[in-house]
């Protein structure tokens, strides 16, 4: 009995550390284990400015090439028109570790910090005020929390997510749409959402959203995007980096996904209809122009479709019906020129 | 809640357990039979990643599946190695040393992801193989005899294990040196061969659940056993150490999460709840185990190592 009562205790601790491991998961991306591409070196030579190169380092929580939130932010940097000395620690699942990470290329003279997950604002507000030269960026969050050295960026993911809803209104056959989601909160909400709005605006649809309570089971994704495909659906779309699992099950069944964050045409060339896709070049241009002025942080940015920063890519291998190209586009103008609302 | 109980929800909703069920299973039985040799290994999830990888990417190259399963099991049987080096040979702390398989494998096949695959892609997923003749029965037909071939086995060794334990020599002896191992061993019972034998059968099963859960997804991502091997762990206790128990506790775990899915997917639990609802498979489960926990007798020397000193 004794031992029976221990074990129990032992299984309590694992069942809390099972709950903390996949609650960790539920933050934009993936519970990895810290790897870094380039860690700071503590030899400040390496990273210092040299003429007009700007040193940028990204500190984030997923790997680099992620096809999601992550891969999102190098693309962007990739696609800024200037010369820069990029330095990347990638895989910071641990916040701590991501702080040391923030820390040691502040330390380091890193001209711009990318902070690059919402979890980090709570070591951002220690480190920024420490470094008062250095510029940090950070998000998703549209607060700065009042430091004059820190930018914030968000998506105004609602915005795809309605362009997404109408064009999968068009597609539905059955009426029936379904919608998986992580946890409800951030971008992922936003998207769903505005999804959602979407297509009830276009249509006599029926829109069935689960959120399956967790940002990396995938299992578990692709077993919603079952549950969905029994009650008659025949479109879906999903937002979180175990979306994976779902767009099997679609191409399995033959049925249309639409992805958000990156293009996930890659994942089933013939069934992903379209993608809102993150182009955080836009905003980081913005924050770059002015930190060439003087202006080291103390705004936010948000990415959306009228500056460019949300895009929808169309796949042109999926033949859309007649007239929903023409909706989406109505749709996109709409939202820019402000007579559509998302719901957000 | 009308249309849930609708033969065809009630029938997708079934079989959606019994997919998800199957990892738990396998992995369950797997380490059902290394508790009972007295070996607690908390690296199962650590041991499926990594298995789940390896399968995952021998697909990807070679689109065998197969093969894939077999490579999957292959990583098993190394990680089993390694583990009874750690706690049979070395006689380590079991605790301690199962968390480190599992941090292992939790960090070896992410970046193994990472240098060898990178993006997320799809590979070949497991096809649905009917029964023939028992497929074709009205309603339980196509809910429990159209899954794919990994789900059979992980069904059919629940007898098989049974047998094993309890009517073949290997059998009693595992149990033998699980709960009495000095009295084994002067029975003439190596009980370091015997745990390491179960400690091998053990992984092996984590292994085929890892290749079984990515076989069945088509596809991988680092973490993608998001917990599911304590779980797993968690259903040796709740099935008292026996494969039928073990099988219950797998099923109900399944069925419950396949339930709350398609009560989402219907309405009828509300957004608002639909965190608390997500708990549900894993409270049920607790709530069983502190019911059960008066009532069944752990192997004696679960956790102990064996030292004729």
């Amino acid at each position: 009995m004794k031992l029976t009562r221990h074990l129990l205790r032992l299984l309590a601790l694992l069942f809390s550390f099972a709950m903390v491991a996949a609650a960790c998961g539920a933050d934009e991306v993936s519970v990895d284990v810290g790897i870094e591409d380039e860690t700071p070196s503590g030899d400040s030579d390496d990273s210092e400015a040299s003429g007009d190169t700007l040193t940028m380092a990204i500190v984030a929580p997923s790997a680099s090439d992620d096809l999601a939130f992550t891969q999102s932010m190098i693309d962007a940097i990739d696609a800024l028109d200037r010369d820069i000395d990029l330095q990347v620690t990638d895989g910071t699942f641990v916040v701590d570790d991501a702080a040391a990470a923030i820390r040691g290329y502040a330390e380091d003279g890193v001209e711009v910090i990318i902070a690059h997950g919402t979890q980090f604002g709570g070591p951002l507000s220690e480190i920024a005020p420490e470094f008062p030269d250095t510029t940090f960026i950070w998000g998703t969050s549209s607060d700065t929390q009042g430091l004059d050295n820190v930018f914030a960026y968000y998506p105004a993911a609602d915005e795809g997510g309605y362009v997404n809803g109408v064009l999968a209104a068009a597609v539905t056959q059955t009426g029936n749409i379904g919608v998986i989601g992580p946890v409800e909160a951030g971008d992922a909400v936003a998207y769903i959402n505005g999804f959602a709005k979407g297509a009830e605006d276009s249509g006599d649809v029926n829109v069935a959203i689960t959120y399956t309570g967790s940002f990396s089971d995938v299992a578990l994704m692709a077993e919603a995007a079952q549950a969905h495909l029994s009650n008659d659906v025949d479109v879906l779309t999903g937002s979180s980096q175990a979306v994976v699992g779902a767009v099997g099950v679609a191409s399995e069944n033959g049925v249309a996904w639409f992805g958000t964050q990156a293009n996930q045409t890659s994942l089933d060339p013939e069934l992903v209809v379209a993608s809102q896709v993150y182009h955080w070049e836009v905003v980081l241009e913005e924050m770059l122009a002015l930190r060439d002025g003087g202006t080291l942080g103390g705004e936010a940015f948000e990415v959306n479709l009228e500056n460019g920063g949300l895009e929808i890519e169309f796949n042109d291998g999926f033949e859309l019906p007649d007239g929903a190209r023409d909706a989406a586009d109505a749709a996109i103008d709409g939202i820019i020129d402000g007579s559509i609302d998302t719901g957000a | 809640m009308s249309d849930f109980f609708t033969m065809s929800i009630l029938v997708a909703t079934v079989a959606s357990g019994i997919r998800l069920a199957t990892p738990y299973l396998l992995a369950g039985l797997g380490e059902t039979v290394g508790q009972r040799s007295g070996v607690l290994n908390l690296g199962v999830d650590g041991v499926m990643q990594l298995s789940a990888f390896f399968a995952y990417w021998t697909v990807l190259e070679t689109d065998n599946l197969i093969l894939g399963s077999f490579v999957g099991v292959g990583v098993g049987l190394v990680m089993g190695v390694i583990y009874a080096v750690i706690t049979v040979v070395l006689q380590a702390q079991q605790g301690i040393s199962g968390i480190g398989i599992f941090l292992f494998g939790l960090g070896f096949s992410d970046l193994m992801f990472r240098r060898q695959v990178g993006t997320p892609k799809p590979a070949n997923q497991l096809p649905d193989v009917p029964i023939p003749l028992l497929s074709d029965i009205p309603v339980i037909g196509e809910a429990l005899f159209e899954h794919s071939w990994l789900t059979y086995l992980a069904f059919a060794m629940v007898p098989l294990l049974a047998f094993m334990l309890r009517k073949t020599t290997f059998g009693m002896n595992i149990r033998a040196v699980g709960e009495n191992p000095q009295a084994a061993d002067s029975l003439g019972v190596s009980v370091g061969w015997t745990r390491t034998y179960a400690i091998l059968i053990g992984n092996a099963m984590a292994g085929l659940a890892g290749a079984a859960l990515v076989l069945e997804l088509g596809i991988f991502q680092p973490n993608l056993t998001a917990g599911l091997g304590f779980i797993a762990v968690a259903l040796v206790y709740f099935g008292a150490w026996r494969p039928a128990g073990v099988m219950s506790g797998a099923l109900l775990y399944g069925l419950v999460a396949a339930v709350v899915l398609q009560w989402k997917a219907q309405g009828i639990i509300p957004r608002s709840a639909s965190d608390i609802a997500a708990m549900a498979p894993a409270v049920l489960t607790i709530i069983a185990l502190v019911v059960l926990a008066g009532r069944v007798q752990a192997p004696s020397a679960l956790t102990r190592p064996f030292s004729r000193h």
